[in-house]
Order: C-alpha cells, then structure tokens, then sequence
C-alpha cells in the first residue's frame, strides 16, 4: 500500500473537517477522492502533502511515516486548482524547478525538462511565461513541474476545477492516458462524480469528514454503500419505498409478474432521451428515465396505465438505512 | 454623451492646473533660482566642504533607513499577511503610527527615550560610552522611525495578492523555507518592493522635523542637507540654499522615473 492513513481527524475552529479517516491508496492506481464541496477531501489531500497538519492520526507515505515531515520531505508532487503557476519563470523553469532545488547537473535538467515538455504537449512553448498560457496548458505546465521530481505519489486537488467544460473534458481524458504511461500512484480529488467515475481505478467518496464507501466505479455505482453514495453519484428517484436510478426502471404497456401498477403524470423530451413520471401506490412519484423509441413503443401518454419494475440486478436502497 | 465628455475635459484641466500651481510651478521656481546666476554658484556650493558633509550624513542616514526598513518591511508585511496572532490589529495600527504622527513628536519622543539626563536607553547607554542624541545613531533612528510605514504599506497589498498557493507549490517541490523565500516570495513582490524602496528613499532623504529635533542641528557635524538648506536660507545665502534644495528635489524626481520605467518595462514582458 502506498498510502496509508490511519485515524486522521482535523478541526477548524469547531467545524470538523475530517473525522477519524482509515484509508489505505494503492500504489500505482489513480485515486479519486469525490465528495461535495466543503466536504473534507481536499484537506485530506493537502494532509497528505503536508501543506496542511492533522490534528492525529498518522499518514504513512510508502512505508515511511510521514506525519511530522515537512511538504519538502515528503517527496510527492502537487496539483492546485489555479495551477500555482511561477508567473516570473518561463515554463521551462518552472518545469525545472524541482530539480534546480534538487541541484542535478544543468545537462541532466535539460534533458528531463525537455522530455516533461514533450510528454504534456509544451515543447513549443517552453519559453513562454504562464500569463502567456491557457487555463489547459498551465495545468498540463504544473503537472509536467510536479512530475519533474519522480515524486512517489502525484497529489491533483481539483485539477481541472477552473477550466471550461471542453477543455476539462479532454484533460482528464488525458490524465487517464498518461497516467497510464507514467503509473505513479495518483490522488486526485474533484466534486464531478462523472470525472471520478470516468478516470479512476478507484474512487473514495468523502462527505461531512467521513468515508462514505471505497471502491472501483463499477462497486461504488453498482452497490452503493448508503443513500448518499446513491444519490451522489447520479439522479435517483423513489420506487416502491426504495431509491433507486431513474434508468433502472423499465416500463410496460401491459401487467408484468412483479410490476407495479402506476398512472403517468407527466412527460418531458430532452433530445433523444423521455423522462416520464408516475405515481404508483399511495401517491408516490417516481421518474423514469427511458430512450424515445421505447416509449414510442409502449404508445403511452399522461393518464395511461403503465407497470413500472426494477431491472434485475440494479441497485436500490432503503432510504432509512444509515449513511 | 457629449456632456459626459465635456465634464471630462474640465476635470481634467482642473487636475493639471492643479498639480501645475501646487507643485510643479514652485518646485520648478527652484530649479530656476539655482541657475538663475549661472553655474558658478552651484559649483561653489557644492565644492564648499560644509555642504559636502551634510550631502554626506543625509547619505549615510539614508542608507541605514533604507537598509532597516527593507529587512524590516518584508519581514514585518509576511508576518502580517501570512500568520495570525494575539494583538495583529494592534501591531497594524502601530505601523502606521509614523505617517499620522508629526515627525517633530517622533524626534521629541526619541529624545525621551535617549536623553543623557533621565531617558530609560540614554543613561545607560551614556554611562557605557554610547552618545546616541545629537550624533549620528540618532539622526538614522529619527530617519527610519518616519519612513518605516512605507515599504510594509507597499508589500502587503502585493503578497495579499499573490496568495500562499505558488509558496506551497514550491514547497511540495523541495524548496526549503529559505528556497522558497528567494526564489518565490522575493521575486513575486519585487515590484510593491522597489515602489516602497524608492518611496522610503525619497523620505529619508527629505525628512527633516525629526532629525532637527534629535540632531542638534550642529554645523558641520550633525547638519543633514535639508536641515543645511533651512540654515542657508535663514542666513540670506539663498543661492546654495537652493542648489542644494535642487539637488534633493532632482534625486526624487530621478528615482521616480527610473522606476517609472522599470514598471512599464516589467509591464511590456509580462501583460498581467
């Protein structure tokens, strides 16, 4: 195990911000700590880094306790959201940096600046200041920069938090990509459940100070652990007493073993997709999500009769169960 | 919107003949009166070797003014931005106490503390040997004393601004707190910086109050070259008065277009 965090609390003032947190990052993965804002992931990353100290616990970076070391000691590479950027270094030295500290031989920085630059798609502007960058490729400049150093893990805290959906989409794409080549164990902490689902090995979700369930995306999407995963991780809507995904209900024209009876009240077309309500037993409403054709299909329309059951095998959870 | 426009046009002109009529015109009369007679007297005086030692001591309190208040400003304005602490606000509005303070109160409370007679540092430091009232470590004391707001009121809007995260970034890339100091800190707050050097420069050069009252305004000995101009110009020798006030004037004026022109370059190289 590559990290290993153990009973970490953290308070500001009397806000609990991380609560008794036992974790355990394997080394090579990429990690994704998701939870909603103000939630605690980001000052477990930065307690990680050492940028910020717990209050107890202990972390523990690739067998070496790294509780009391300061973030020079620690040897792991940081990601912020506003890319921290030298803005008075050109990209190539701030690219360098890590390894001017680290005093390599001038030739040797070159080199590895050289091939950083090419790796995130910068060669050409190495010359460049950071003011002179998109959002994209400061970031890609600050991932090249905390790369420099062969750090034993790469810490991202929101990493592409400030960029524009299109960019943010291609960059975490790319993200997968090189971490596919580089295989540093990566942490990487957003609030956007499809960006975690999409790229991690495995994902942390972390609300209110605590762990609420740790998993590859299939376990956490599949089998989530208590109603807030669920509904964190997707829309959710009520069936039977139970939450469950909209798209996970089928619906038929015609009595099915195991179906239940509802009405439709209502039914709204985005583009190719239906999202049809109905209210079933003692007045609950539940939304179903379904394709165009299918529903042309079943021919239904509000005020019809339809049966409503839960696809075999998918997820749903007492909303009383704790969280 | 041509009323707007035309608002803008006499407020301008306003602004010009204002600035024109309070200092350019009179600081400009200086310059003239200085040459009004040719060079000769401007050579006189600053050949005359009174004059050069006044030059001389403005220079040397100048230098531990400035010296001090850079090492204390950029210590003081990252303990104000970047640490909390019991009595912060306190220490803030103490800060400023040398620009709303008369800088005569500043000379006389220097004298209370270091007066050979009764002051809590001046007696001891007498009996040690150490005269600090009416000799050079009192006319530098007098001279940071009234320039120490001026580098810390510079550098903390612009560290204010620069925010912790480059600091974190390069300490998560093995930079010490030393490293980080000199190659992040410094050079992101280089121009708030200079601003406060070139400021503080200038004050230091030109003070005057609290030196007169710290310094005994002793001829040849204790005289700083403002307080030298002061003197010439009582005793009717009007013409060194005013080389030697040109003189002061023109430091001031060089200094603000040298960094003037430093700002805008640094502006061309890097937009934001």
């Amino acid at each position: 195990m590559s990290i290993e965090i153990e009973g970490v609390g953290k308070k500001f003032g009397s806000f609990v911000a991380l609560d008794n947190i036992n974790l355990s990052i394997p080394t090579g993965q990429l990690t994704a700590l998701l939870g909603p804002s103000g939630g605690g992931k980001s000052t477990l990353l930065r307690i990680i880094a050492g940028l910020e100290t717990a209050d107890e616990g202990r972390v523990v970076i690739e067998g070496v306790d790294a509780t009391k070391l300061p973030p020079q000691r620690r040897n792991v590479g940081f990601v912020f959201q506003h890319y921290a950027a030298f803005k008075h270094m050109t990209v190539a030295k701030n690219v360098a940096f890590g390894l001017e500290i680290r005093k390599r031989p001038k030739e040797e920085i070159r080199e590895r600046v050289a091939e950083l630059l090419a790796l995130v798609h910068l060669t050409q502007f190495a010359d460049r200041l950071p003011s002179q960058l998109s959002g994209g490729q400061r970031q890609r400049m600050a991932l090249a920069r905390a790369l420099a150093v062969e750090p034993t893990v790469l810490l991202l805290d929101e990493p592409f938090g400030a960029l524009d959906a299109q960019v943010r989409k291609e960059l975490r794409q790319w993200l997968r990509r090189l971490h596919d080549e580089v295989h540093v164990t990566t942490v990487f902490v957003t609030h956007d459940q499809e960006e975690a689902l999409e790229v991690a090995d495995d994902v942390v979700v972390i609300s209110n100070g605590v762990v609420e369930q740790v998993g590859t995306p299939e376990e956490v999407y599949d089998r989530p652990a208590n109603p807030f995963v669920m509904k964190f991780l997707g829309p959710t809507t009520s069936f039977n007493g139970d939450i469950v995904r909209p798209h996970d209900i089928d619906v038929y024209g015609l009595a099915v073993a195991g179906g239940i009876r509802a009405t439709v009240t209502g039914l709204q077309r985005v583009g190719n997709e239906v999202r049809l309500t109905a209210s079933a037993n003692e007045g609950e409403e539940t939304t179903v999500q379904l394709i165009r054709s299918h529903i042309d299909q079943i021919g239904a329309s509000v005020g019809d009769e339809v049966w409503l059951r839960l696809a075999p095998g998918a997820p749903r959870i007492e909303p009383s169960k704790a969280g | 919107m041509g009323n707007s426009r035309a608002s803008k046009h006499i407020l301008r002109w306003i602004a010009i003949v204002y600035v024109a009529f309070l200092v350019a015109w009179p600081v400009g009369l200086v310059f003239w009166n200085t040459f009004g007679d040719g060079l000769e007297p401007v050579i006189e005086t600053f050949t005359d070797p009174l004059v050069i030692k006044s030059l001389r001591l403005t220079a040397v309190a100048t230098f531990w003014s400035v010296l001090l208040n850079t090492l204390f400003g950029v210590t003081m304005s990252i303990l104000l931005v970047r640490y909390r602490f019991p009595g912060k606000k306190l220490l803030n509005a103490l800060v400023d106490l040398p620009l709303s303070v008369s800088p005569i109160v500043v000379g006389l409370s220097i004298v209370l503390v270091y007066s050979t007679t009764g002051g809590v540092f001046g007696v001891p430091l007498s009996q040690a040997g150490i005269q600090v009232l009416f000799s050079t470590p009192a006319i530098v004391l007098a001279t940071t004393f009234v320039a120490l707001p001026l580098i810390i009121r510079e550098v903390v809007p612009v560290l204010h601004e620069v925010g912790t995260e480059q600091e974190q970034a390069a300490r998560s890339l093995g930079a010490n707190s030393w490293q980080t100091f000199w190659r992040i800190t410094i050079p992101s707050i280089k121009w708030g910086l200079t601003y406060g050097i070139v400021l503080c420069l200038a004050r230091s050069i030109g003070e005057f109050g609290a030196v007169k009252v710290v310094s005994g305004n002793l001829i040849g000995q204790t005289q700083t070259a403002t307080l030298m101009v002061e003197q010439l110009y009582f005793d009717f020798d009007q013409e060194k008065a005013f080389a030697i006030a040109s003189l002061l004037a023109l430091i001031s004026i060089i200094t603000i277009i040298v960094v003037g022109l430093l700002r805008s370059r640094a502006e061309v190289k890097d937009p934001k």
